[in-house]
């Protein structure tokens, strides 16, 4: 018989096959504790008289569920643990590094380990294939001292998720749709395996929000495979190295099959007090509310970020409504503050409050007033869960929370279709933010070339300056030089002119003496005539009869050629 | 081992918020908690409790937050047991590790009204309404957990297997 992924894992931990019902005792991976579960173990283990961890280095206690602190009991506990850490080696991640669940996906959990956690959302892990889960202060400081602890292997319901989902309609959707159809203990004690092409196609986000909200149904876990998507996020994280893959046989014993197909979904909301209470939108829009929040282990990531960015860009929020957004981690926020999301939001009218859980544990940040209702992006509608037992708390995905926030009562996110088309697009296309954008560009370059100017100007007028220097100098230096080179050349070609002319006149002198062949004597004389005063005139004569004795042969040859 | 008590009943989904609500959970003193207990859901619940009472609820009794402080306060508060048609899976591990006693039983919790008395045999496995003169039988515990529950809950057992006990 084939192995479902708990068996998988919990299996690959005591060196033999495990199935479903079996008790066992494992080494765990990694311990997780936050500022309200962390005192109470730290207390126990220190009756138990230990003091050295087995393995500090994977042993995290979170200050999130109230940083910056609300009262200086819990600053005392924040201290209170920071010294305990100090003593043992293990490891604190600070006030506004972010929620638990948030920071130790991006930093700890890999595939195949078993993280033990002191809160009930450390199920989130399972969106990497780790067999994470939820338990006591109590036993995971056992878990923390001794590196073990004891598992029931469970059974494990596979959820199998098909279909495209519909613009405006995101794994929150889902997740609740799947409370409400089976229940807020519907899967007590079960894993949940969220499988099938809809989850292979998921980003790791979206996975996280899946295998969050296991625990409202009751499960111990919500496994995903670990397949390229988890490797790529491992890699984006630096821990490329620490990535397998891991996947349930074909064969595996499930006690229950769910089968989604998400391209039917709307999207849901839960009504107070119970997650399983949902309803779908159409339902539910109209509802006046006061408050919404963005956050929380379950829709804080940087992608929560930009569904309600890209929706509310440019936009006002709704005359009385308070809008809480406290992004998951130290990273979202920066990431978030680079993309501009941040700066959309506070120009929304958003409350921006430090990285953390914010007004989801009902101690700060955003507890809401008698008779107040909060829409929020949160795992628990509670009664009291935000502080406040008069106050009603109603669940839904970030899309629903930014269209409700932008028309004060819940509202449909399906008919923000623009603004949801452009989410996952690198590129801004609208026309407003494009001119906005040139408008900027042109700012720039004119700055730009102000700029060089100032600083290019001076040395530029400089280096003309020095290269009139130079010229005049030369001038001065060679301009006579080369004038009496000139004038030396001009002399020259005088006299090579003269030269010239004198070789050309010996030429036709001695020419004119060859060319009357009958008369040689006489043409003699005349030359030797010519040498004395009235040469000229020699000259002419000569010429004269050369012309002469040319003009008669050509009339000889026109004759001829008539003939 | 008998326990003896009246019974306060509660409905389905009793959450560990409403059991003890987050902003109370830095609290460590005893008496502290017990003042705390429930309030949310019924705010004179610490001065309605008797010592030995007897907590009937419905399906999923101590759902949500992993808060230890949760069966911490209950038992602060001075209730002997908690009865209930089902619980949550961290609730439950935590109420072994810390020796309050939690008996699952739908029959008993169907038939009991607030106000009952209520005897529960830990070890015969029987829950005995006096007042409507009705026994039920309990699920019984898995052997590993009966072995928690005997040694006094997890700290207990682990002592003894450091030797220490």
């Amino acid at each position: 018989m084939g192995k479902t992924l708990a068996e998988k894992i919990l299996g690959g931990h005591v060196g033999h096959d495990v199935s479903a019902g079996e008790i066992v005792i494992a080494n765990v991976d990694l311990c997780l504790f936050q500022d309200g579960t962390g005192p109470l173990a730290v207390r126990q283990i220190e009756k138990l008289g230990v003091k050295k961890l087995a393995n500090p280095d994977r042993v995290v206690f979170f200050l999130d569920h109230s940083a910056p602190s609300s009262r200086k009991e819990i600053s005392n506990d924040h201290m209170f643990l920071r010294e305990f850490a100090k003593k043992t080696g293990a490891r604190v991640s600070e006030v506004g590094k972010g929620i638990c669940h948030v920071v130790i996906n991006e930093q700890y959990v890999n595939p195949g380990e078993i993280l033990i956690g002191a809160d009930s959302h450390t199920c989130t892990g399972g969106a990497l294939g780790c067999f994470a889960t939820g338990m006591g202060s109590t036993d995971v400081a056992i878990g923390m001292a001794f590196g073990k602890s004891w598992f029931r292997v469970p059974e494990t319901f596979k959820v199998y998720v098909t279909g495209k989902f519909p613009l405006g309609v995101f794994p929150k959707d889902l997740i609740l749709h799947l409370i409400g159809l089976i229940g807020a203990d519907g899967a007590t004690y079960k894993s949940l395996e969220f499988c099938g092409p809809t989850i292979e196609a998921m980003d790791m986000a979206s996975r996280f929000t899946l295998s969050n909200m296991a625990v409202e149904a009751g499960a111990k876990v919500g496994l995903i495979e670990s397949d390229q998507t988890t490797r790529r996020y491992l890699e984006s994280r630096g821990r490329g190295d620490k990535w397998i893959p891991l996947k349930a046989d074909a064969d595996a014993a499930y006690e229950r099959v769910i089968e989604i197909d998400v391209s039917k979904l709307t999207p849901v909301i839960s009504y107070p007090h119970t997650v399983d209470n949902t309803h779908t939108i159409d339902e539910a829009a109209g509802i006046k509310i006061n408050q919404v929040f963005l956050g929380t282990c379950t829709n804080s990531r940087i992608e929560d970020w930009e569904v309600v960015a890209r929706m509310v860009k440019g936009k006002k929020i709704a005359p009385d409504i308070r809008f809480v957004a406290v992004p998951g981690s130290l990273d979202v926020m920066k990431e978030a503050m680079d993309k501009g999301y941040y700066q959309t939001l506070v120009e929304f009218g958003a409350i921006m409050v430090a990285p953390g859980c914010g007004p989801c544990v009902g101690i700060h940040a955003g507890v809401p007033g008698d008779g107040e209702v909060c829409l929020t992006t949160q795992n628990r509608n509670f009664q009291g869960r935000m502080g406040n037992p008069d106050a009603s708390i109603y669940l839904g995905s970030p899309a629903v929370i930014a269209a409700s926030a932008i028309e004060g009562v819940i509202a449909d996110p399906r008919k923000y279709s623009k603004e949801l088309k452009m989410v996952g697009k690198t590129q801004i296309v609208d026309t407003e933010s494009l001119k906005a954008m040139a408008h900027s560009a042109q700012k720039s370059v004119e700055k730009l070339a102000v700029d060089t100017a100032a600083v290019i100007g001076p040395k530029a007028r400089e280096a003309s300056d020095t290269m009139e220097r130079i010229s005049r100098k030369a001038a001065a230096e060679y301009g006579p030089k080369i004038r009496k080179a000139a004038e030396d050349f001009e002399k020259n070609l005088g006299r090579l002119a003269a030269d010239v002319s004198r070789s050309v006149k010996a030429a036709l002198k001695s020419r004119s003496k060859k060319t009357p062949a009958s008369k040689p004597a006489a043409k003699k004389t005349a030359n030797k005539t010519a040498a004395k005063p009235g040469g000229k005139t020699v000259k002419k004569t000569v010429v004269k009869a050369a012309k002469k004795k040319a003009a008669k042969k050509k009339s000889t040859t026109k004759r001829s050629g008539k003939r | 081992m008998i326990l003896k008590g009246s019974v306060y009943k509660t409905g389905e989904n009793i959450n560990t918020d409403v059991i003890m609500p987050g902003r109370w959970c830095h609290l460590t003193d005893d008496k502290e908690l017990a003042k705390h207990c429930m309030e949310d859901l019924d705010i004179d619940f610490h001065k309605k409790i008797k010592v030995g009472d007897i907590i009937v609820a419905d399906d999923n009794f101590g759902c949500g937050s992993s808060r230890e402080v949760a069966p911490l306060s209950i038992k602060a508060v001075g209730i002997s047991a908690v009865v209930a048609k089902s619980f949550a899976r961290i609730f439950y591990r935590n109420a072994i590790n810390i020796g309050l006693p939690i008996f699952e039983s739908p029959e008993c919790a169907d038939a009991t009204e607030a106000g009952d008395r209520l005897e529960i045999d830990m070890f015969g496995g029987k829950i005995k309404n006096i007042t409507k003169g009705k026994d039920f039988a309990f699920a019984p515990f898995p052997p590993f957990m009966k072995t928690i529950i005997d040694k006094g809950g997890l700290k207990g057992w682990v002592l003894e297997k450091l030797g220490k006990a």
